[in-house]
């Protein structure tokens, strides 16, 4: 933790800072996607039209093929475009320009293309949005070779990483939380410092057992270890941040001592990421020095409509009370984020 | 409205008709009311999208369809299905997210689909539509139907690649399709002009080789009478068509949305221009009685209460239900 004072602040303003504080330092810096000249459809983008005008905030027809395809080729001629996608799930009428184009150039041209794009697609369950709004695929991209896989979990790692991504020189691919859009979070006052990728923030500390997350479950995983810390069993728990690279150097480490791993991620658990965690461990460290490795991850099915079949894809159930269950509050952050989809 | 079997009454000067016209826009418009309603006192969840002001449209579009012709949806589909002969009550279910709602509570108001009906689904991605439209006729026309495909589609769609390939798609291979692109002029957050190159959706639609033509979707008997000539002409083998139906969005994007960004004039203006008000003063013109109009109002009130009440009393799918129709081989079952 730093001694520097921090400011309360949601993650999605975190987020808008670390653009805004890119934006002033590099002209070359700009965002083309859907309705971001009016702040983007969760207000990430919020007030930048007023600053950088329409050249630099630049709302686009609904094309995402064009707008994946565009921000490469503005790329390839030294800008750094910030693609923004809305929702993760229009990433798939993209994928030809994601895949085959954005994640290739540099290899197959021999090194001559710098495809410095950030692609920014926020993901997850958000408010029973059904299949088409929910969906966690962040394990196909580690899957591709290419590409820098970010996956933040508060506000602090979004602009950290945020403002990583947008220097690179590789393509990133930047899993914007849904769900922890408006989540209260903190950061650190005057300029936001770049957080490296695959460096796992070490959130809790133990030798009960290791806990390997990110992106939206982690606050869940961090609220059961400190019950657990009550019942007196301390666990090491990681937050990955960045899933390619990710940092095996600290799992292994505490591994090594716990002898005990869990994996937790909200994607549906078969081929997730999880099991590339497991099969590194064992490879790494071999199988005795493992007594268990376990991951938690959703059923392989679609994410469901109706408020309690939705929960059953949650690996919580805590977030989520039904409509007309009870007089709580309405489930979700439903603060300043809009999300009028 | 769409009639099981058999042909549809004459369109056009028809009395009977077009007091079917009304009665399905005024069904559409209590529909959605009533669901708002539940929406904002906390009974719906998940993302709501309503069609005021679009009503003439599905309700012109599903006059002249048969109930084995074919539709697909969009976003803002509640009135497509409802004026295609699904059911309000059910609708609600699946809008609550209950038991016995047309998706088993998998779905939710962005994705009610009726295939007993031909109603093939609403969608959550723009564009999506296009291509399963022109896919279904193509299947309807190897199986020797004379079922046609309609393809209900935002003016926001018509800038996706998807738009190009449908309706090229339609015209090489003379499919009966017919394209309905609603033109409420926004998409979202965004005046579609803004974003919009050329001379707009019918133009792009003639230079495909795709025969369109723009109409005013708000007048009802225009929209009805355009879509028996054109309906007619896909039938018969003709090929394709395409409908460009002008027409306003009154509200926000969504439940949730004020669309602050909205001049307020132009907002109030296309309330003027509200097709249930415009069709109801024809229909007064031609003589029929009040009371027949009271007693149309009245009745959709009376449903769409009912049904919103029922499902508001509805249990939930039981939870193991998750696991079903993810596939045949190989699916999973509950309790991980
Ligand atoms: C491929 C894709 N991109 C973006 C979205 C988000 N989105 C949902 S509806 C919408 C606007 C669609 O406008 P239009 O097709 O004109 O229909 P309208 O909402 O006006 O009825 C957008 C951008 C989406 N659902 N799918």
């Amino acid at each position: 933790m730093s001694a520097n004072p921090t400011s309360d602040i949601t993650l999605v303003d975190a987020g808008r800072l670390a653009v805004l504080q890119e934006m002033r330092r590099d002209p070359t810096v700009w965002v083309l996607g859907e309705d971001v000249g009016r702040g983007g459809l969760w207000g990430q983008y919020r007030g930048l039209l007023d600053e950088f005008g329409p050249e630099r905030i630049v709302s686009t027809p609904i094309s995402e093929s064009t707008i994946m395809g565009a921000g490469l080729g503005a790329a390839l001629v030294g800008t750094r475009p910030i693609i923004e996608m809305r929702m993760f799930d229009f990433v798939m009428c993209a994928m030809d320009e994601l895949v085959n184009q954005i994640a290739k150039v540099r290899y197959m041209f021999g090194g001559q293309a710098k495809p410095a794009v950030v692609v920014r697609m926020p993901h997850g369950m958000w408010r029973n949005s059904a299949a088409q709004h929910s969906q966690m695929l962040e394990a196909w991209f580690a899957h591709l070779p290419g590409v820098v896989v970010v996956c933040p979990s508060n506000a602090e790692d979004e602009a950290g990483l945020l403002v990583s991504a947008i220097r690179s020189d590789d393509p990133v691919l930047f899993f914007d939380p849904k769900d922890l859009w408006t989540a209260p979070g903190q950061i650190t006052d005057g300029e936001i410092a770049p957080i490296p990728f695959g460096k796992a923030r070490h959130a809790r500390k133990g030798d009960a057992l290791t806990i390997v997350t990110w992106s939206a479950v982690t606050p869940n995983v961090l609220t059961a270890a400190d019950q657990l810390a009550r019942d007196g069993i301390n666990v090491d728990v990681f937050d990955l941040r960045t899933i390619w690279p990710w940092d095996q150097d600290a799992v292994a480490a505490s591994l090594a001592r716990t002898k005990r791993l869990l994996v937790v991620h909200e994607a549906v658990e078969v081929g997730g990421f999880g099991a590339e965690i497991i099969a590194t461990m064992i490879d790494r460290l071999g199988p005795a020095a493992i007594k268990v490795a376990k991951r938690l991850g959703a059923p392989r099915i679609p994410v469901p409509f109706a408020p309690p079949l939705e929960n059953e894809v949650r690996i919580t159930r805590l977030s989520a009370p039904c409509p007309g269950d009870s007089a709580t509050s309405p489930r979700g952050h439903r603060g300043a984020a809009q999300g009028n989809e | 409205m769409a009639t099981p079997g058999g042909a549809p009454a004459p369109a056009g000067d028809n009395l009977r008709r077009l007091t079917d016209l009304y009665r399905m826009m005024v069904r559409i418009r209590t529909f959605e009311e009533t669901a708002l309603e539940a929406y904002k006192l906390g009974e719906i969840p998940g993302p709501l999208h309503v069609s005021f002001g679009q009503e003439a449209i599905p309700a012109g579009v599903c006059a002249s369809l048969r109930q084995d012709d074919r539709l697909t949806s969009n976003h803002r589909g509640h009135g497509h299905a409802l004026a295609k002969g699904a059911d309000a009550a059910t609708m609600y279910l699946e809008l609550y997210g209950r038991d016995g709602g047309y998706c088993r509570g998998k779905g939710g108001s962005m994705h009610i689909a009726d295939f007993s009906v031909g109603m093939l689904g609403a969608n959550g991605v723009v564009a999506g539509g296009l291509a399963i439209a022109v896919g279904a006729a193509q299947g309807l026309k190897l199986l020797k139907s004379d079922a046609i495909a309609v393809c209900m589609f935002g003016d926001g769609a018509t800038n996706r690649g998807p738009f190009l390939e449908a309706l090229n798609w339609a015209a090489i291979y003379t499919l009966p399709v017919l394209f309905v692109c609603e033109d409420n002029g926004v998409a979202a957050h965004t005046e579609t002009r803004t974003v919009t190159a050329g001379d707009g959706p019918a133009a792009r639609a003639n230079a495909i080789g795709v025969p369109a033509v723009t109409i005013d979707g708000n007048d009802a008997v225009t929209v009805d009478e355009t879509v028996a000539r054109l309906v007619a002409d896909v039938r018969a083998g003709r090929g394709p068509r395409m409908i460009h139906a002008m027409t306003d969005r009154w509200s926000g994007h969504t439940a949730t949305d004020a669309a602050a960004w909205r001049d307020p004039k132009k907002v109030e203006a296309a309330k003027t221009r509200c097709p249930i008000a415009r069709l109801k003063s024809v229909l007064i013109e031609r003589g029929l009685a009040p009371a027949v109009l009271e007693e149309i109002g009245t009745a959709a009130r009376n449903e769409m209460h009912a049904g919103r009440a029922a499902a508001n009393a509805a249990p939930w799918p039981s939870v193991p239900s998750a696991y079903d129709d993810v596939q045949s081989v190989g699916a999973v079952s509950g309790g991980r």
